[in-house]
């Protein structure tokens, strides 16, 4: 299996990222800069790290989206290549199309760092099937920008169509109907705010993020 | 040529920073504010015979967020 984990000027949970799709999925995995413009061959894999990638100026994720590097992504995830997006690159992710609705500024204006429990809403995604829907996790989250806004319509279809992968059990930022984290039309692109990456080892304080690239792994290879 | 856009967010779409600054403004003794909607202005130097076209294309592919924001364009 191979990975790429991108680059942007600001990412900061790049290399948290990286070990966890080297380790947990057991990846040849290799960074990828903003500025290139081709993917390597033969990715099984896209993982676009959180941060704070261009600053945040304008809006989080603006920038990154429009970089060279992610209209090779955009393509990439067209033909079905799996592309994770967690924090930063969830808002890149919805900035750049791939996912529908937007990231904004979280309810309570603080910015959030602490553990949350989630609800898996669909474990039949490439990315969830290492667990059980309804199961309950722990990721962390770390955000200022993760309140999920999306218009009804598009809220009801995602439901409709089980793209919701996770929800807060305990709305933390003040996303619509408490989403997490969604899944594109064809359930190979998935955006969350909590970081899976960051619970893959025990000294990390909880494993619950192993299973998402555990799964992707058996899925994958 | 000069051009202001000024990005603001939908109605209905929930302004944090807004409420924030209204709660300020409460506190600094200012009682007849009903809400407040922050929003962002960006001045664009542009060179002579750029075409509204050209300037709404910038809205819509970065400036603003179509699926939050609305924008407004004022020639200078």
């Amino acid at each position: 299996m191979k990975a790429a984990v991108v680059q942007f000027p600001g990412s900061n949970c790049d290399r948290d990222m990286f070990v966890a799709v080297r380790d947990a999925c057991g990846a040849d995995t290799q960074f990828v800069w903003h500025g290139d413009t081709d993917l390597p061959g033969g990715l099984d894999l896209i993982a676009i790290p959180g941060g704070f990638s261009y600053g945040d100026y304008l809006r989080s994720g603006a920038m990154a989206a429009r970089s060279p590097v992610m209209q090779a992504v955009v393509k990439a995830a067209a033909r079905g290549v799996p592309v994770l997006g967690v924090c930063n690159g969830f808002q890149i992710l919805t900035e750049a199309g791939l996912l529908p609705g937007a990231l904004m500024r979280n309810s309570g204006i603080d910015f959030i760092c602490r553990d949350a429990l989630l609800t898996v809403e669909n474990a039949d995604t490439p990315f969830t099937r290492g667990y059980a829907a309804g199961d309950r996790i722990t990721i962390p989250v770390a955000h200022h920008d993760g309140n999920y806004f999306a218009d009804d319509d598009t809220l009801d279809r995602l439901e409709g169509e089980g793209r919701v992968a996770f929800r807060y059990t305990d709305n933390v930022n003040g996303s619509v109907r408490g989403i997490a984290g969604i899944v594109n039309e064809g359930g190979n692109v998935l955006g969350m705010m909590p970081h899976p990456e960051r619970a893959i080892v025990p000294l990390h304080g909880g494993t619950d993020g192993r299973a998402l690239f555990a799964c992707l792994a058996r899925t994958l290879a | 040529m000069k051009a202001r856009v000024f990005v603001t967010l939908k109605p209905g779409v929930l302004d944090p920073q807004g409420k924030a600054i209204h709660h300020a403004l409460t506190g600094l003794g200012f009682e007849g504010v009903d809400d407040v909607r922050a929003g962002r202005m960006i001045e664009l130097e542009l060179a002579d015979g750029t075409s509204d076209d050209d300037i709404d294309a910038m809205c819509r592919k970065l400036l603003a967020n179509t699926v939050i924001e609305n924008y407004r364009i004022e020639a200078v």
